[in-house]
This record gives structure tokens, sequence and C-alpha cells, in this order.
């Protein structure tokens, strides 16, 4: 197992955000966290990636704890936020030397590296514009392949195609498919096509609470439903616990 | 070694966006040059330019306040700072990397204005070569409060907060009026404050009086540490989810 979470929990004063969260994630893996908005993804990936510590619970990245040793934990895991966090002044080949070089990559091998990875996103021929200057689609593509920069073995996405039109997200969609297999992905979104398209696996997140767990034949089974999106519907029911 | 890494970065974001940076070296050359104008009219030597040039540069680093404010605040809020969170860096490589790319701009700032105030009738001599150390030293105060403001505020609550930082800077800095002037509670602030001491020590090692800027730097050094000493605490604790 890459990822096992035990027990997650993120209590602000009376309100529980993330509730007894507890899942497996295998190596490789491309796994898909589905809710609805303020459903606890994003407060999810933050304390997986040492950003928000636990209330309660643990959870192991290859095999290091989140809570006990932090920084090992870092080291194995990479991120694109919520928000396209990238250096706004900086050009795109800037941007992804820099998260090279603060991995530890030398020179040499961050150039490397992130000629690599402009060529996965589709990213040269925008090497020398500056970050701001880039269209959303792209300021996205940069910000995942920012996160790829220090090979890790676990990349968080969340909301990767957040506000992007319908090419922008199948291009992106694209990208992601071929990073498949190579490292273990988390993506949340409250997107279902996304998923379909996307995940080996699908959690549904509602009120902080993991409500089921599958592949997406799996849940439609289980749930007798011919769609993910009836699937959706009937676990995020308000009131539905 | 990752803090220069982090440093270089920062460094291009503020000398690419130039406009505050013009404006923080512009602005006090331009002030040098209308209050000495103004001294030739005057009954008091406030205004000289062995005691102008110490205050206005002083007055300068507060754009160094503005600068590292707005950088850290707007690296919080486009989430750019989460990355960097996330990642092995530790909290001194962050605060080296902010802190080190303001210093070249610093000296910039007090190059300026002294060919300022060459032109403008100072003697160069080695007092102004010791003040340029004195002003580097307290440009990390300057330094240290964008950077705590940076990590409290968002980059446009830092904007509006420097209009106030800026003022409480200037008023209680002894440069455009003597505070005994007013004394009273007014006086006692301005003596709490570190400002004033910032511009007596540059103005004493520019008059060459070296054993008065003892007093002054080691208040100004005092809250230095102080500011900074808060900064990291407040850093570690968000690098650690804490917060
Ligand atoms: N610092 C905080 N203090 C209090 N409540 C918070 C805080 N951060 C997030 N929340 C709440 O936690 C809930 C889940 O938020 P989030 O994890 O961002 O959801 P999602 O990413 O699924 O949209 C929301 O109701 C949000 O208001
Ligand atoms: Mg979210």
């Amino acid at each position: 197992m890459t990822i096992e979470i035990d027990g997650l929990t993120k209590q602000y004063k009376e309100h529980v955000v993330v509730d007894q969260l507890s899942l497996n994630i295998k190596m490789g893996e491309f796994f898909a966290l589905l809710g609805q908005n303020a459903a606890g993804k994003t407060t999810t990936i933050k304390m997986l990636c040492g950003l928000l510590s636990p209330t309660a619970g643990d959870a192991l990245l290859d095999g290091e704890s989140i809570v006990h040793h932090q920084v090992a934990a870092k080291k194995k895991l990479n991120i694109s936020p919520q928000e396209t966090a990238v250096a706004p002044n900086l050009t795109v080949f800037e941007n992804l030397l820099l998260m090279g070089r603060i991995y530890g990559c030398s020179k040499t091998e961050a150039k490397k590296r992130a000629s690599a990875q402009m060529n996965l996103f589709g990213l040269t021929p925008r090497q020398s514009n500056k970050a701001k200057t880039l269209s959303g689609g792209y300021k996205r593509r940069l910000s995942v392949a920012m996160a790829m920069m220090s090979n890790p073995k676990i990349l968080f996405l969340d909301e990767p195609t957040l506000g992007m039109d319908v090419r922008a997200r199948r291009d992106l969609w694209k990208i992601l498919n071929q990073l498949k297999g190579q490292v273990t992905i988390v993506l949340t979104t409250h997107y279902l096509e996304e998923v379909e398209m996307l995940a080996d696996r699908v959690g549904i997140m509602h009120r902080g609470r993991l409500r089921t767990l599958g592949t997406v034949q799996q849940l439609k089974h289980e749930t007798k439903k011919n769609s993910l999106e009836d699937v959706f519907l009937e676990l995020t029911e308000e009131g539905a616990l | 070694m990752k803090a220069s890494v982090f440093a270089t970065r920062n460094h291009k974001e503020i000398v690419r966006d130039p406009l505050t940076l013009l404006f923080g070296m512009g602005l006090p050359m331009l002030l040098m040059w209308l209050f000495s104008v103004m001294q030739k009219n005057m009954p008091f030597a406030l205004y000289e330019i062995s005691n102008l040039t110490p205050g206005v540069i002083v007055f300068s680093f507060s754009f160094l306040t503005l600068l590292s404010g707005m950088l850290l605040g707007k690296d919080k809020s486009s989430s750019f700072l989460m990355r960097i969170f996330a990642s092995p860096l530790s909290a001194s490589d962050y605060i080296l990397g902010y802190v080190l790319p303001l210093l070249p701009i610093a000296l910039l700032q007090i190059i300026f204005c002294i060919l300022a105030a060459v032109f403008l009738g100072l003697s160069l001599n080695i007092s102004v070569l010791l003040m340029v150390g004195v002003l580097i030293v307290i440009s990390l105060l300057y330094i240290g409060f964008g950077l705590l403001l940076g990590t409290i505020f968002t980059d446009k609550q830092v904007g509006g907060i420097f209009a106030i930082f800026v003022n409480l800077s200037t008023w209680f800095s002894g440069t455009w009026f003597e505070p005994d002037m007013i004394g009273g509670t007014f006086q006692s602030i301005t003596q709490f404050l570190p400002f004033v001491h910032a511009v007596n020590a540059a103005r004493a090692v520019l008059s060459g009086a070296y054993s008065d800027v003892f007093v002054p730097l080691s208040i100004v050094l005092g809250y230095t540490v102080f500011i900074f000493m808060i900064a990291i605490l407040l850093f570690q604790r968000k690098i650690r989810g804490q917060s």
C-alpha cells in the first residue's frame, strides 16, 4: 500500500470537517475523491500533505507517518493546490527549474526534468512566457507539471480542472492519463465525468464522511443505479447519512 | 543552498514588477532635494543634508517592508506558499529566501540616496562608508516588519496596513521634526518605537560620533531579533500545519 489512512479526523471547534476517514490506496493507483463543495476534500488533502495537522488519526505515505515523520513523508509527495499556485513573474521553464532545485536536484538534472515535463504537458512552446500571462488551462498544466518535478511517489491534485473550458479539461485529462501507473495519484473533483474518464477507484465524501468506496462499476452495481450521477445523487442527498 | 534557490526566485519576482521598486528609489531622492531647498530658508538645521540623509534613507526602507510584505502576502493568497510548505524546505530556508533578495535593494537605495546627497552638498568621508554598514543592519528591521505583515495578512491587507505603517514609521522617526518639540505622550511613543533610534544611529555614525551609535543601534537590533523570532515562529507553525 502506498497510502494507508486510518481514522483521519479534522475538527474546528464543534465542526467536524473530516470524520474518521479510513482507506488504503495502492501503488500506481489513480484514486478520485469525489464530493460536493465543503465535503472536506481539500482538508483531507492538506492533512495528507502535512499542511494541516489532524485532530485525530494518522496516515502512512509509503510507510512514513504524516504525524510522526512529516519531513520524510513530505519527500514522497507533491501537490498541485486548488488555486493555481505558480510564481507569476517567472517563466514556465523557470517555474519548473525552481521546483526541481527546491527538492534538491542539481541544475543539470533540473533542466533535464523540466524539458521532459514540458514535453509531456505540451508546455514547450510556452517555455519562455511568464506564468502570469498563461491562460487558465495552461496555468493549471504548469501547476501539475511543477508538482511532477520532484518525481513524487504520490501526487495530489486538488480540483485540477476547476473553472476550465471543455477543451482545456479534455487536454488535461489526456495528459493525466499518460501519468497513470507512473505515480500514485489522488485527485479531488466534483466532476463526475472526470472520475469515469480517469479513476481506477473512487471514494465519495459527504459532510466529512466517506460514504462509499470502489470502482465505478462496483458502485453502480451496489446501489443498483445506471450512472455514476445517480449513485452520487443518492449518496449525497441532504439528510443522507 | 535551497535558500539561495528560493531567494533567486524572490529576487526575480520583485525586480520584474519594478513599479514599487522605482517608487522606493525615486521618492526618497525627490524628498531629499525638496527639503534641502527648503533648508535654505529655514532658521534651524534639521534639514541640513547631514541630518536629512540618514532620515530619508531610513524612510526609504519602509518600501522594503512593502515589497517583502506584498510578496509574501501574494504567495500566500495564490497558494504558492502552500506548494513551498509541502516541500521539505525548513523555516530558516524560507525566511532567508525572503530576506536575502531585499538586501541588495536596500544597498541600492542607500547608494542612490548618498549620491543625491553628495550632489546636494554632503562630503564623502569614512563616516559615510560606516553609515552604509549601519544602514544595512537597520534595513533588516524593515524587512522583518514586512515578513511579519506578510505572514499575518493577505497581499490586499498588506497594502492597507502599509499606509498605516509608513505613517507611524515617518511621524515617529524624528526625520521631519524633532519629537521633543511636541513632548508628552508623543515623545514617549517615539522613544518606545524603534524608528527614531534607527535614524539616530545613522545620524550619529554620519556625524562621526561613533560612541553614540551603540545604544540606538542595540535597540533597533533588539526589535529586529524580536520581530524575526515572531515571524519564524508563525512560519514554523504554518509549515507544521498548526495554524
Ligand atoms: N480553517 C477553517 N476553520 C473552520 N472551518 C473550516 C476551515 N477550513 C475549512 N473549513 C470548513 O471545512 C469544510 C470543508 O472544507 P474543504 O475541505 O475546503 O471542502 P472541499 O474541498 O470538499 O470543498 C467547509 O465547510 C469549510 O467551511
Ligand atoms: Mg476544495
